[in-house]
């Protein structure tokens, strides 16, 4: 995957269009969070979106998906867009996973409970089928040994690596993650991370909000630079860590890189 | 120097009994009760106390009493203690009310049944539970059919319950309806349709600022003047319809706590699998919330129990309605102690049972490490 980036410049891995976010808008109350946000992701795209904190990122991701509203604007998500039907809603989030910054486990289920919730209730798959699934996603984040136990018993990074595996027992097409290392120990972000590198290896669409700059420039095929509520810059990662556009990025990359 | 002198491994130190005199018996004793001047004699006061009032109750109760009598002159003749012979003779209407004599055992059964389709729902790892389930669920059919009669049984008015029977009838039906109208109310005041919400606020807030006698009287008077004339809408029933009521206000409450207490990421997380609002409120929310509730849910059941009590004022022959008319007998004058004694140890029972099997719950449904 990554000497296929480096030898093809296009920023698209394939043609099919997962993501349209057109002059999208969003308020809170008086306040302008989002402007006029353009964005197109293709099937198979990794994306790292980053910025200062308060620069709208994270609103950005969870419009994806309705945990938040926009107000002007549209959104398409795999040709279905997003408006205030909850058929269209219900549709697009069996299709889109979602890893947060504080994994958001259910505490009162064990970790296959939880994994298989969603694949019961939603999809309506037979327990014996949801669970054999779930079993092979946590195999996959390399935690099988865990299943029975429950999310309280579990260190953080291991309980990030059930909610990648809760999400991937749905099947979805786009993996959103938000912040997904930033509650961990410093000994535990690999762990996490070395998951969503084999995830990305596997061809899974995914946009991470994340500050891990190294796993930007290994994974992502594009980083967006986010600030006061709009896009000011996106590139491929090479081009963007070397050469920033905009002075605002070559401030914000200056202050990260630093440490 | 202290490295000097370590004789062993990093990683090898043995794991050693704390020092003598930091835990066991005689370390809970100096600690608890003779850890200062104060300490002391606040524990030398306690004991004084108990050596006066436990001996003499315990002789009253049990040593001194008499058990079997015919009469309260009879139980003075025989001993100095408590007349239990009053009780034991009283015990049918205790128990039953005017509940006719050749009929109680339908009280019985609906209790024996009760408890097996309570079982169920108490006790998770009860084998074959999902098919006892189905029991519970038909049980207020069953119960109701017993108790009132009708289709091939002999019917019996309400106005003839009473007694434990009674405060049984109006604890559990008041339990059981509440709870789930309560959780309800609860979501309701959640709500974004504001409509919704405006009317489980406005519910909540009148019940609670009525006091639940005068809700009763409402039941037993002012009903009438709504329902159509010479409708007879059964007492009882109307009573039971403003227990429900009255209780579920104070739920919705207790359950709203709960709500309140639950982190918004976990409806995040459930709303982004693609769950629907009554599926995360079933499956992901409300387990939690409850179970956060169970202390402030097993109160309020603790005190609608007790508070069915209150039927007496408009009429309904409870336990302490059933007392009072016994103490009018000639023969047993004079005898309200262990009439009164005999009732609160009904509702002791009743009331510690439900603080015991809550503590059961909480312990049972505790998963993992505790943030705090």
């Amino acid at each position: 995957m990554n000497d296929q980036d480096q030898s093809a410049p296009s920023l698209s891995v394939s043609d099919e269009v997962m993501i349209r976010i057109n002059q999208m808008h969003k308020w809170y109350g008086q306040f302008h969070v989002l402007k006029d946000i353009n964005l197109n992701v293709n099937s198979g795209e990794r994306i790292v979106v980053c910025g200062p904190s308060g620069s709208g990122k994270s609103t950005l991701i969870r419009c994806i998906n309705r945990l938040e509203e926009h107000q002007k604007g549209e959104i398409w998500v795999d040709g279905i867009e997003l408006t205030g039907d909850l058929k269209h809603i219900e549709q697009i989030r069996r299709e889109v996973g979602m890893v947060f910054q504080h994994f958001n486990l259910f505490p009162h289920l064990t970790v296959l409970e939880n994994c298989t919730l969603a694949p019961i209730w939603v999809r309506k798959m037979p327990k014996a089928e949801a669970e054999d699934i779930a079993r092979s996603y946590l195999e996959r984040v390399k935690i099988p040994e865990q299943a029975d136990k429950y999310p309280g018993q579990l260190s953080g990074g291991q309980q990030q690596r059930v909610a990648i595996a809760r999400s991937l027992c749905m099947n979805p097409k786009i993996m959103l993650f938000d912040e997904p290392t930033s509650a961990l120990d410093p000994e535990m972000i690999k762990e996490v991370l070395d998951v969503m590198i084999e995830l990305a290896r596997d061809g899974m669409t995914m946009i991470c909000v994340t500050h891990e700059m190294g796993f930007a420039k290994t994974v992502a095929n594009r980083v967006i630079f986010m600030d006061g509520g709009e896009i000011i810059e996106q590139n491929e990662p090479q081009e963007f860590f070397n050469n920033p556009q905009s002075p605002r990025t070559r401030e914000f990359l200056s202050q990260i890189l630093l440490h | 120097m202290d490295t000097a002198t370590r004789t062993y491994a990093p990683g090898e130190y043995p794991d050693e009994k704390p020092p003598i005199g930091q835990s066991g018996f005689l370390h809970w004793v100096y600690t608890n009760l003779f850890s200062s001047p104060f300490n002391i004699i606040l524990t030398l006061l306690t004991g004084y106390f108990l050596y006066k009032i436990v001996p003499p109750a315990f002789n009253w109760l049990f040593v001194d009493a008499v058990f079997v009598a015919d009469s309260r002159e009879h139980c003075r003749e025989l001993n100095s203690g408590a007349c239990w012979g009053f009780i034991g003779k009283r015990f049918g209407q205790f128990t039953y009310g005017f509940y006719p004599h050749e009929l109680r055992w339908r009280v019985n059964l609906t209790f024996l049944l009760f408890i097996a389709a309570v079982l169920p729902i108490l006790w998770g790892n009860m084998p074959k539970r999902r098919e006892m389930l189905w029991f519970s669920a038909l049980f207020p059919f069953i119960g109701i059919w017993l108790l009132c009669g009708g289709f091939g049984l002999e019917p019996v008015e309400t106005s003839k319950w009473g007694g434990f029977m009674l405060t049984m009838v109006i604890g559990v039906t008041g339990i059981a309806v509440s709870l789930p109208l309560g959780i309800l109310l609860a979501l309701g005041r959640q709500s974004d349709l504001h409509i919704i919400r405006w009317v489980c606020t406005g519910f909540i807030e009148f019940i609670r600022g009525v006091p639940l006698i005068t809700l009763l009287f409402v039941a037993s008077t002012m009903l009438n003047y709504f329902l159509p004339p010479g409708s007879n809408f059964d007492l009882l029933l109307r009573v039971l319809i403003m227990v429900v009521l009255f209780s579920a206000a104070y739920l919705a409450e207790v359950v709203r706590g709960g709500l309140q207490a639950i982190p918004k990421g976990q409806v995040e997380a459930a709303d982004a699998m693609g769950l629907k609002y009554w599926q995360s409120m079933r499956l992901v929310v409300l387990p939690q919330a409850l179970k956060i509730s169970i202390p402030g849910i097993v109160n309020t059941f603790i005190g609608l129990f007790k508070d069915s009590t209150l039927v007496v004022i408009i009429g309904l022959l409870d336990p302490l309605g059933i007392g009072r008319a016994s103490l009018s007998d000639t023969k047993w004058q004079g005898l309200s102690t262990e009439v009164y004694v005999f009732i609160a140890l009904f509702f002791f029972i009743c009331c510690f049972s439900m603080s015991r099997y809550s503590i059961y719950l909480e312990k049972k449904l505790h998963t993992g490490h505790r943030e705090d």
